[in-house]
């Protein structure tokens, strides 16, 4: 079954919803790859609340679990699914109507 | 949520559709109205590009010019990175309305799928990994 581009959208959204998850996936886009102890450290996020956001943001693909030093897990941001929401953004920021009303303008304003 | 794939608009404008292609098809119509600096290569393969005061630029790639009806090209979607190979197609068709021109204008591809189509699987795995992980921890903490 291909992914859902509608659903992969959607997630991201919903993430970006919550003052928390979005916190944490800036925190991970200004500063890169991160355990959950980095971010609890960095962050007015408890640790439990962190690990529960995280759990959640790597179910939904929005981040991805790697290797980190002294064996703790660290966390990254999949541009992936980000770049499905950038093509939704897209779309709704596509002004046709201001360009084709230039382009009335820009014929009316030419003599002849 | 509807993923908009498909954008389309129809105008009627007051001039003759000869007067509409060369405002669509010129380096200095298209100047005029879309970009602020533009330069293009009016064949099927060639390429154009449009740039706007702040530097921003668009690079499109000429596909149908069947004059003076159909105009077809496309462009990077705005927003992802340089090096990704996902285009939107824009396709402006003219026709003779009156003195005037039914101009219609269809952009799609905005809900195409990305490169990495097989997230699902991708996912898995990176499910599975993460739980290996977490496995490997507590044994070396056990040890």
């Amino acid at each position: 079954m291909p992914p859902d581009i509608e659903a992969i959208a959607e997630q991201v959204f919903t993430a970006l919803a919550d003052p928390s998850r979005r916190a944490i996936l800036a925190e991970l886009a200004a500063a890169g790859p991160a355990t959950a102890t980095d971010l609890a450290a960095r962050l007015p996020i408890t640790r439990q609340a962190i690990a529960k956001h995280l759990a959640l943001l790597t179910e939904a693909g929005l981040v991805t679990a790697e290797p980190g030093e002294r064996r703790r897990v660290r966390y990254r941001l999949r541009s992936a699914p980000m770049r499905v929401a950038q093509q939704f953004l897209a779309a709704l920021a596509r002004d046709w109507d201001g360009s084709l009303d230039a382009l009335k303008d820009h014929l009316d304003s030419q003599a002849g | 949520m509807g993923f908009p794939d498909r954008i389309e608009r129809t105008v009627r404008i007051a001039h003759p559709p000869a007067k509409v292609w060369a405002a669509l098809t010129t380096a200095e119509g298209l100047a005029a109205w879309f970009g602020q600096e533009a330069a293009i290569d009016l064949r099927p393969g060639g390429s154009a590009w449009m740039r706007w005061s702040g530097g921003h630029a668009a690079d499109m790639r000429v596909e149908r010019v069947e004059e003076p009806k159909v105009f077809g090209f496309t462009w990077h979607i705005f927003g992802l990175p340089d090096d990704d190979p996902r285009r939107t197609y824009v396709e402006f068709t003219l026709e003779p309305a009156g003195a005037g021109t039914r101009l219609t204008v269809v952009e799609t591809g905005f809900a195409q799928l990305p490169e990495e189509a097989y997230r699902q699987a991708h996912d898995g795995n990176t499910e599975g990994w993460a739980k290996e992980l977490g496995e490997l921890a507590d044994y070396l903490d056990a040890a």
